[in-house]
């Protein structure tokens, strides 16, 4: 009995050209030789890709003749973003042509907040001129509404679903937006209150933080803050996690950002280092995963919410100081607003392709996806993977901090070793900058 | 009463039905369970349920759990996938008082069909033989090449010749780079590349009278050993000669590649097999394997298995992963050549006979499974075409292609290596295989090694790394001395400052004496104890002036500027002055610092002079 292997080519080849080739596949390992080096080869190169196309610069968006200090995100429309700017500008963009859609000289003097309401078709606006403004772009330039008030303010937020908004001056003011006087004042100790954020899942709660290095919470439903904490440097800005609703994260002057649980507030969750200037403005992805920040050394960067440092750092030359960023609300891309008058528009992920994808690119960068993963800590791989470009001051500027940072721990090291055992103890990095927390 | 017995009927029903199904399903799982193994990757450790259980931390141990769940279900599937494949392989099987080994090719042809029929071919080139036989990998290609300078290659299924030349030199072997585009020849001195058409691409004057090429395919590499006993890896993607090894045995004229690991195995005169990586210059194991001269070697596709043949007339199976002998057979001259099939054939080819075993590397075999005689011609070399049932032979006056039914893998993965490709699809294949070129550093003889976890003890890997930073410090250059301008800088010292510090031989000491000496007279002179010696220009001494450039003063008192002045003593004195400027001798420094110090600096206060 004999049988000798024939195959019929018409099983193997394709009929016409339109055709698609036919692809049989034998996974029998001995068929695919040095199956780990050449999937290591293959994660190498998904790595250098990765590196070769992160252009994470979609573009510039300006108009604004001053710095923009304020920007806000509309709940309902994702190509939409308001922003106020130094010599009192409001301009509205439309993010997908990047053009201003709606402008108006809305204060006298800096707009220091804005924000929208929850319907998406009202913007509200406050400056140092002492109001607060009501503006409906779909009917006029002029405002819907106005509010007088006794102080200078430094930040407003909305209520998610009430038409209740928050300021902040020297004490925090509820409004409802139908009666021209506030509805509640809080104030706890601090002289200048520099934000105001409502949690956006537990509605009824804000924090807001002070120039006294403060940071209060506060409960619209007994009208009486919550608790305060007070930490070793100021705090410049506060966000909300979308998806846990009992932890924030704060933008401190000391170069860190640090997570609260609202319940637990003696010791940080997490702390994210990385910026060699004062953090000065943070936002949550609306997923939770991911924050960015900005900072007064320029660079904009993105933490993972679990990790302690930045999995990227965007910075452009003409990239001035960083006054206030936003993540978009498809999580795809991230805004910032700068001194230099502009707003800037990246991609969460540098390297993503915008788009749509085939069904085969798709699968390869799945694959790829795994394969770096999986090979993420081999030692050529990572270096790869972390390597960034930064400019030549914040790199000195690392160093320099680096060496602060190390002779500080060796002058505690030492005192600790002169000293009797037992006096100097050691502190958890996470509770070091926290001074008190009152309730 | 009739309710319960409904019910209970139903019952019954129910519980067959599912019993039914349940032994389908155990029916299917058989089926596929008796593969899975096949799949499996080998692992590093193995996580039973008790270790995974006394793992504490409780988020490690999910992410270990589901991996060892994924690795489960990957090769599950990967056995599953086994349904899709169409081709079953070839068979010969004896009836009743028949031996397999009895069929001849004629025979074996009058059975099947026409389209294997013709596979089945000889041709016969008596004038330039023997020759040499190659195919490429997904076996469409052929290439022979003639010891007196013959060669051809062929698309032989559509008997479609691509070049035909003759180089007029002595050929030793030919072997297919990484498509059937490029070919490399050894000839009588260098290997030269030719295209498909013939055409002379390259020379490699590095590889010297060769007798053995190898192709990795995987990593590009062109490895050529010869009668120096030089082992060369080039790197065919770059062109960079990647390394050369020497043996340090002599001639060599028996190489073959572990397809599975990519490590070159040499068969040697005295009898040695040595395996060796581009990353090694000595070899990474060596074998006796045979009391004489080792004629020739072959490994099987998995990676396990080598086989030998010797001038002692052994033909010996090694398991490669022991290193240790399995079986002996006996050829009655010695075999010429080996080769082994996708599944696991060995052919041997030993004066005008070819035999193929089956299975023989498991068990010793009685007798072989098929065989051939080429009646008054010696067998030179011979393959097994990948994916076809058929045996390439070389001999002195021709080549044939002779049928062994079971040879070839029935179904390949078009991926790897495709037999009806297109153009669009080699040349697709051509640029990812060269993305995915694995870099030669990567050739090890365990071919799990990326990745794995450095089990040695942390005083190992101290030392290690130790060593690596020492070898690092002593390839960098030493920096380079940077000129100091402060200070008194001498010939000796700065040559004291280029040695290392911590060698002190003769000359360090004698110079470090003389360094003594030099300072303490230094000290002396200025301290005043040492009278001076007399001079020429003692006349010129009045009283005691600290600091002064006797050039200067040499112009003061000569009315020049330049060492034109009428005094010889003074033009000499500038002279040596400006030579101690460009670093002469110390001995002259010191001469001069005393002349101006002394002699010639007795004038007080001769800043406020003008010049006449």
């Amino acid at each position: 009995k004999v049988k000798v292997l024939t195959r019929k080519p018409e099983e193997y080849i394709r009929e016409k050209s339109s055709d698609l080739h036919r692809i049989r596949r034998n996974y029998d390992p001995v068929l695919h030789p040095l199956e780990k080096a050449r999937e290591y080869t293959r994660a190498l190169n998904a790595v250098k890709l990765e590196r070769m196309f992160a252009k994470p610069f979609v573009g510039a968006l300006n108009g604004h003749n001053d710095g923009v200090y304020c920007m806000a995100k509309n709940p309902r429309k994702i190509t939409s973003l308001i922003s106020g700017s130094g010599d009192g500008e409001i301009r509205l963009w439309d993010l997908a042509d990047r053009t201003t859609v709606w402008s108006v000289q809305g204060h006298k003097g800096i707009v220091k907040g804005v924000c929208c309401s929850p319907a998406g078709n009202v913007y509200l606006s406050c400056g140092l001129d002492k109001t607060v403004k009501v503006w409906n772009p779909d009917v006029s330039t002029e405002p819907a509404n106005t509010y007088l008030g006794k102080f200078a303010y430094s930040a407003i937020d909305h209520h998610r679903s009430d038409p209740i908004f928050a300021t902040s001056s020297t004490q925090i003011e509820i409004w409802d937006e139908s009666r021209s006087q506030p509805i509640n004042t809080f104030s706890w100790g601090a002289d200048t209150i520099n934000t105001v954020r409502f949690n956006q899942t537990e509605k009824s709660i804000l924090a807001g933080c002070g120039n006294d290095r403060s940071i209060i919470l506060y409960d619209m439903r007994t009208g009486s803050p919550l608790a305060k904490m007070v930490m070793e440097m100021k705090t410049n800005a506060i966000s909300w996690n979308p998806m846990e609703a009992f932890n924030f994260t704060t933008a401190n002057e000391d170069q860190n950002c640090y997570t609260f649980d609202m319940r637990k507030m003696n010791v940080a969750l997490n702390i994210f280092k990385d910026h060699v200037s004062a953090v000065l403005d943070i936002d949550y992805s609306p997923t939770g995963e991911e924050i960015v920040t900005g900072a007064y050394d320029r660079t904009l960067r993105i933490f993972r919410s679990r990790e302690g440092h930045s999995r990227d750092v965007y910075h452009t030359k003409r990239m001035q100081r960083i006054f206030c960023v936003k993540y978009s609300i498809d999580s795809k891309f991230v805004l910032s607003g700068s001194d230099d008058g502009n707003v800037r528009l990246w991609k969460a992920k540098a390297s993503e392709k915008l788009g749509a994808k085939s069904y085969r690119e798709r699968a390869y960068l799945e694959y790829s996806e795994q394969l770096k993963a999986r090979y993420k800590d081999l030692p050529e791989i990572r270096r790869i993977a972390r390597h960034r470009h930064i400019p030549k001051d914040i790199k000195s500027m690392q160093q320099k901090k680096q060496i602060m940072l190390s002779a500080q721990k060796r002058k505690e090291e030492n005192l600790r070793k002169h000293s009797k055992e037992g006096t100097v103890p050691y502190q958890a990095e996470r509770k070091k900058k926290i001074i008190g927390v009152a309730k | 009463m009739s309710t319960t017995d409904q019910t209970a009927a139903r019952q019954d029903n129910n519980v067959n039905s599912k019993q039914e199904k349940k032994k389908e399903k155990e029916k299917d799982i058989e089926t596929v369970t008796l593969n899975i193994p096949k799949y499996v990757r080998e692992k590093e450790i193995v996580l039973g349920k008790k270790q995974l259980k006394s793992i504490k931390d409780k988020k490690v141990k999910g992410t270990l759990r589901r991996i060892e769940s994924k690795y489960a279900d990957a090769a599950e599937k990967a056995a599953r996938t086994e349904m899709l494949l169409t081709e079953d392989p070839g068979y010969l099987e004896a009836e009743g008082m028949e031996k397999t080994y009895n069929f001849t090719q004629d025979q074996l042809i009058s059975a099947v069909d026409e389209e294997v029929a013709k596979k089945r071919f000889d041709i016969s080139l008596p004038t330039f033989g023997p020759y040499a036989f190659d195919y490429t990998r997904n076996g469409r290609h052929m290439a022979i090449a003639g010891r007196k300078g013959h060669i051809a290659t062929y698309n032989w299924p559509l008997d479609r010749k691509m070049c035909e030349f003759h180089v007029k030199e002595n050929i030793r072997d030919i072997k297919w780079l990484h498509n059937e585009l490029y070919f490399a020849v050894a000839q009588k001195k260098y290997v030269y590349i030719y295209d498909h058409n013939g055409l002379e691409l390259h020379c490699l004057k590095k590889h010297i009278e060769v007798n053995k090429i190898e192709f990795l395919p995987y990593h590009f590499l062109l490895v050529t050993v010869g009668n120096a006993g030089w082992l060369k890896y080039q790197d065919t993607s770059t062109g960079k000669l990647v390394c050369e090894h020497r043996t340090k045995l002599g001639k060599c004229d028996a190489m073959t590649q572990n397809p599975w690991n990519a490590i070159i195995h040499l068969g040697h005169v005295n009898g040695t097999v040595t395996l060796w990586s581009p990353n090694m210059a000595t070899p990474l194991v060596k074998m006796l394997t045979h009391r004489g001269p080792v004629r020739a070697l072959a490994v099987d596709h998995s990676g396990k298995y080598m086989a030998t043949s010797g001038l002692d007339g052994q033909l010996k199976i090694w398991d490669i992963r022991t290193y240790k002998s399995l079986h002996e057979y006996y050829t009655p001259t010695p075999a010429a050549c080996l080769s082994i099939s996708q599944l696991g054939l060995l052919g041997v080819g030993w004066g005008p006979h070819v035999w193929v075993w089956k299975d023989a590397f498991t068990t010793k075999q009685q007798s072989p499974y098929v065989t051939h005689i080429e009646r008054g011609a010696q067998i030179h070399d011979m393959h097994f075409c990948p994916y076809e049932d058929i045996l390439g032979v070389g001999y002195s006056s021709g080549i044939s292609s002779l049928v062994v039914p079971g040879a070839g893998e029935p179904n390949f993965d078009s991926l790897e290596a495709n037999p009806y490709q297109t153009k669009k699809q080699r040349q697709e294949s051509e640029v990812h295989a060269l993305l995915e070129k694995i870099q030669p550093e990567a050739i090890t003889l365990d071919t799990t090694f990326v990745g794995k976890i450095d089990r040695a003890s942390k005083a190992v890997i101290e030392k290690e790394r130790k060593q690596e930073e020492e070898e690092r410090t002593k390839n960098s250059k030493p920096a380079k001395e940077k000129k100091k301008m402060r200070g008194r800088n001498t010939a000796l010292k700065r040559y004291l400052r280029k040695k290392q510090s911590n060698v002190i031989d003769g000359k360090r000491l004698a110079i470090e004496k003389e360094l003594a000496r030099q300072r303490e007279l230094r000290q002396k002179r200025s301290l005043g104890e040492i009278e001076k010696p007399p001079t020429a220009l003692d006349r010129f001494e009045k009283k005691q002036m600290s600091l002064f450039s006797p050039w200067k003063l040499a112009s003061y008192f000569f009315g020049t500027s330049d060492n034109s002045s009428g005094c010889p003593a003074i033009g000499q004195l500038i002279e040596s002055s400006k030579t101690l400027e460009n670093g002469k001798p110390v001995s002259e420094a010191y001469h001069l610092k005393w002349i101006s110090c002394s002699e010639l600096s007795g004038v007080e206060s001769i800043d406020h002079f003008t010049e006449p």
